[in-house]
This record gives C-alpha cells, structure tokens and sequence, in this order.
C-alpha cells in the first residue's frame, strides 16, 4: 500500500513541466547542504582528529624520529625492531590477549549470573541493583588504587580476613602469578553495566517461552540453554565484542596497580620498570606511551600504534558482520 | 510455614508473598503437595537470597575498608587492623590542604564540564541527521563513527600530541582534551542516534508542515522529546572527562597546575606511600562527586546503559 503510493508520487514527480524539474533539483542541493551543516562538527573532527593523525601514524612508522631532529626516513626499520628486537612486545601482547580472553569471558559469564540473579529475586530488589551497580562508578584510578590497598599481601584487610579463617592469602598484585587474576577481579567489581545490560535483556524474553518449556518439563539448565540463551545471544555477542575492544585499551587499572604495588615493595625513588611484577601488568597501550613519550622512539610507538589498530578493526568487523544490535533499526 | 493461605497473602512480609502464590495454586491438588511447592518455593527464596546477599557484601566491603581506613590514624593505618581505634575525620581536612588538591579538583570540574557542554552541542546535530535525513552514504558515515568509537585512543595518540605540543603549544593544559570534543564524539553521536531512531517521524514531518525549518525543528521538537538521550550521554561523557586517566597524562604530565583529580591521585600516593588512610580519603573523596551524580541521575544512566546494548 505504502510503496504504490509512493511510487505513483514518483511518476507524477516525473510528469512535471521544466520549471518544476528545476525546483526539484534546487531542493535537492538545498538538501544536500542540509545535511552537510547538521554532519559539518563530525565531519570536521572525522578529518582532523582521526583521519590526520592515522595517516600520520603510517608515515611515522617508517621513520626514525626523536621528537626533536627532523624525522628520517628508516624504511621497515622500527617494524623489525619491534617484532624481532623489542625485549617488551612480547609480554605486552601475551599480557594483552591474556586479558581480553580472561577478564571478557569472566566479566561476561558474571555479568549475565547476577543478571540472573537479579532479576530471580523478589524482595530488595533495589537494593541489590543498586549494590552491585556502584562500584562500576568508582574512577579507574581510585578503584584501582583501593585494590591496591585491599589487597596488600602485608597488611591488606583481604589477607586478614583470610588469615583469620586460616588460609595464606597470595601477594596478589606482587606476585607475577596472581597480579591478572587481581586485575580479573578488580573488573569483576565493576560489573554494573553488564548487569544493566543482561537484566534488561533478561527480562525481555518473552514469559510464555518459559510456561511452554516448564509445560515440556524441563528443569532450570533446559530453560536456560533452550530459552534464555537463544533470546540473549546477541546481547552476548555485543557484550563481548565491546568488552574486547575495551579491554585491547587496558591501560589505566594495569599501570597505576603496577606502578602502586611496585611502590610498596620497593620503596619511593626506585626506578620502576613498566609491569611490575616480572612485566605481568605490561600491555600493548602501556608500551605505546612508553616508547613515544618516554622513550621518544616516535616510530617505534607508531608501529605498536597500527598493531593495535589492525587488531581493533579485526574486532570491528566481526561485530558489523555479526548481528550484534549496533547497526540495527537502521531504516 | 505453617500460615492459612489467606493469611500470608494478606501479610505483606516478604517472603510469604510467593508461598501464599504457590499454595493457592496447589490447593486444587492434595494438601501434601501443596506444602511441599510451598517449601520448595521457600527454600529457593532463601538459597536465592543468601546468595545475593553475600554478593552484595563482597561488593560493598571494599567501600567499607577504603572508609574505615581513611579515619584511622596514621600509624594504624599501616598496621592490618580493620577498625578505628580512634576516629581521625581531619584526614579529609588535610586532604583538602595538600598543595594541588583543590586545583585538581577545579581543573577536573572543568576538563568534565566543558568537556560534557561542547560534546553534547556538538553530537546532536550529526545524531539527528544520522538518524532522520536520507542522503547517500549514510551508511558508510554510520560505519565510520562506529569504527572511530571502537579505536583505541592509544592508536592516534602520538601525532595529535605531536600537533598539540609543537604547532599550538598546548601541552601542560587540558585544551588538547577539551578542544575535540566540539567536534563530535563517535560514541554519543552513536547513542543519541539510538535514542533518535525511536522518535516517529510524524512529529518532525508536522512540524515541516508548520513552517519549521530543520533547525528549528531539532531544537524545538526533537531536543525536548530526546531529553533522557542527551542526559544519558550528557552523563557518560561528564564520566569519562572525570576519570580519564590517559588524557591528562600524555598533556598534562609535565605541568601539575594543570592536573585533574585522577591523574593527580596517583602521585598523591606516591607521595604519601605509607599513609593508607589519606589516600583513602583522597580515594573516597573522587569517587564522591560521581556517586552523587549517578543517586541524582539514577534513572536516565541505567536508560543510557541499556541503550547501549539492548536495540537488538
């Protein structure tokens, strides 16, 4: 109905005289600019703040440039430097990966649990909500360094709570071993805004699906796996690619908690290498400042920069070619 | 337990509401089968319950030892006691009258506030012609805020320092953080867009009809409707100025009048390393300003939240 209208509009469009031809085509080109004015501060930032400094990025990477000689060109120089050389590229992108497989799919699987949860309960509903959304809101820096403090092997109340039980907490974020699962854990405190997600995601699937499942006799894992799952999966799935590009960004919580727990042990005035400890907490973003704006080795920084990008666009694509939601209700 | 039906459902307690539901459901049944849905439902409010709640405390506690820390005195603080012998609440006075505190406080009001202002301003008009004007390459456009929000900042950090330190000599300031933001921001052009797209068209058709031009249409019509979309993002974006950590540090390291309270915070512990209980004061003291926010602005934060995610 609605399309042979418009398409009889179109014909009678067609249809008019010259002048009107032309009335046309001037509202078109008013159209036009229209929408370039609303576009205008994008397309203006677009330019500027991404497409300048990315084609710069490339430029830089095949030079050697210290920020105060002229850059010179080096060819695939720091591209080799940082694959084959560059003592730190290892760790910071095992640590890196380590992080976005761990910390996404734990932050996921606990996300939807106390989504569930929530959403089972019947009394202090708010409470709860609200218990596990603040600490979400708690600055990076500030929540980081409370863990810190937290868990101090020494004197932290976590070890002391756990003495008084009998148990011989770890060192946490001095021990090479434990210093990711703290990060872990520090993330999974903050998991309000997954809750706030898979709640409403939760609450979306339709109830009679339930009464038909409980009615076929299946039990609670039935009900989830042939209910819940295939009405959430893509919340999941945008769960998850979010919480990857997030966590290739990991960069605040891995410094100051290294750079803090460093502090503790040995003492103000000591030299800190980037990761303490035995550069577990180094990643991929801390290796780009490090490089570029301590150690000046500009095109070096720029390379870690494309590896990054390479990898963020990887991710980027699979979401657009997922149906994730994030390019849904277009029309 | 043992409460007649009628009674329990009439009682407001709350854990009698699902057994009264529970039994008069059963009743047709035999009464032995009653009582046990009654039990059964009972016993998974308590299982759901306690889990919960231990939760909550495991998510709660740390606040509580970051506060109880933060009034003890300076030599229990560093012991592993977990309650105040004595309550020290000048802690927070002498947080305030460390040298730099309150400028960082103002540098970060500003870095967020003027960082949320120009943002907002400059988003709605590219949401809205994303959302509502048919052009050729709107997708394309779509694809690319999209792919500038997923960017890692760390991608394009070292030419646009290069630009700001070299040709405009604005590193030591926050400028370089605040100047972009007047030119659209990838993620709240995304989610105004989201909260655009729910608005009928009717209403901006009408107000063509009327005479309205598109300006005039966006600001009159569509801004009042989209109010809880621009406080959304209004609000995330006053989140991510107040704890940017990575901003300030690649501009504003070398000149500490220039600081702002998250990245001043860590070198506040660095230079008190053994005093646990200003630190967590300092602590308590950024996180404030955004818990207050969020119990003010509770509603339109977990809209913007799930706005994210859930136009699936």
């Amino acid at each position: 109905m609605a399309l042979s209208l418009s398409g009889a509009g179109a014909r009678t469009g067609d249809r008019t005289p010259r002048g009107g031809d032309a009335l046309l085509r001037r509202k078109k080109t008013r159209d036009r600019l229209r929408t370039l004015g609303f576009l205008s501060p994008w397309l203006v930032g677009f330019s500027v703040f991404f497409g300048y400094p990315l084609i710069a990025t490339v430029y830089f990477s095949f030079m050697h440039y210290n920020q105060i000689k002229e850059p010179e060109f080096v060819g695939l120089r720091n591209w080799s430097y940082v694959f084959t050389q560059m003592p730190l590229f290892g760790p910071a992108l095992w640590n890196t990966l380590w992080l976005v497989v761990v910390m996404v799919a734990l932050r996921v699987v606990f996300g939807i649990g106390i989504g569930l949860l929530v959403t089972k309960l019947k009394s202090g509903v708010g409470f709860f909500r609200t218990a596990f959304y603040v600490p979400y809101l708690a600055p990076p820096v500030a929540a980081t360094v409370a863990f810190v403090f937290l868990l101090n092997p020494a004197t932290g109340p976590v070890n002391e709570v756990l003495a008084a039980i009998g148990i011989d907490g770890p060192n946490w974020f001095n021990d090479p071993a434990w210093s990711k699962p703290s990060l872990v854990m520090l993330s999974l405190w903050g998991i309000g805004d997954l809750m706030v997600i898979f709640m409403a995601a939760l609450l979306d699937v339709p109830k009679e699906q339930y009464e038909a499942a409980e009615l076929d006799g299946a039990g609670p894992w039935a009900r989830f796996r042939y209910v819940t799952w295939p009405n959430i999966t893509p919340i999941v799935m945008f769960a998850v690619v979010t919480g990857v590009v997030q966590t290739m960004q990991y960069y605040t919580q891995a410094l100051v908690a290294g750079k803090l727990a460093s502090g503790v042990t040995i003492g103000p005035g000591t030299v800190i290498q980037p990761g303490y400890p035995d550069h577990s907490t180094i990643t991929v973003p801390q290796l780009v400042y490090q490089l570029g704006f301590q150690n000046f080795n500009t095109g070096a920084a720029c390379v870690l920069s494309l590896v990054l990008f390479a990898i963020a666009m990887a991710v980027t694509i699979l979401l657009m070619r997922r149906k994730s939601g994030l390019l849904s209700a277009e029309d | 337990m043992t409460t007649p039906t009628t009674s329990t459902a009439t009682l407001p307690s709350p854990g009698a509401r699902p057994v009264g539901g529970a039994a008069r459901r059963a009743s047709h049944n035999s009464p032995a089968a009653g009582r046990r849905a009654r039990r059964t439902r009972v016993l998974h409010w308590i299982a759901v319950h306690s889990v919960a709640l231990a939760l909550a405390l495991a998510f709660v506690l740390p606040f509580v030892f970051v506060f109880l820390t933060s009034v003890m005195s300076d030599s229990q603080a560093m012991s592993g006691e977990l309650w105040p012998a004595s309550w020290h609440w000048e802690n927070y006075a002498k947080v305030f009258h460390t040298p730099g505190f309150l400028e960082w406080w103002r540098n970060s009001l500003m870095y967020a506030l003027l960082g949320t202002l120009f943002t907002v301003c400059s988003s709605i008009p590219v949401a809205y012609a994303l959302a509502k004007f048919r052009f050729r390459g709107r997708r394309t456009a779509m694809l690319l805020v999209i792919s500038t929000m997923m960017l890692p900042p760390q991608v394009i950090v070292m030419p646009m320092y290069l630009v700001w330190a070299q040709q405009f000599h604005l590193s030591g300031s926050l400028w370089p953080l605040i100047i972009p933001m007047a030119f659209g921001d990838a993620y709240s052009i995304f989610l105004l867009r989201q909260f655009l797209l729910t608005i009928p068209k009717e209403y901006m058709e009408s107000a063509r009809v009327d005479g309205c031009g598109e300006l005039r249409t966006l600001l009159r019509i569509i801004v009042p409707m989209a109010k809880p979309g621009i406080a959304a993002v209004a609000l995330f974006q006053f989140f991510y100025c107040w704890n940017d950590y990575f901003g300030p540090q690649i501009y504003a390291a070398q000149n500490p009048g220039a600081w702002t309270l998250s990245y001043g915070l860590e070198s506040f512990k660095s230079a008190h390393s053994v005093d646990w209980n200003l630190t967590m004061a300092a602590t308590l003291l950024i996180m404030a300003p955004v818990i207050i926010v969020f119990f003010f602005a509770q509603k339109a934060f977990v809209e913007g939240v799930t706005l994210t995610g859930v136009k699936g």
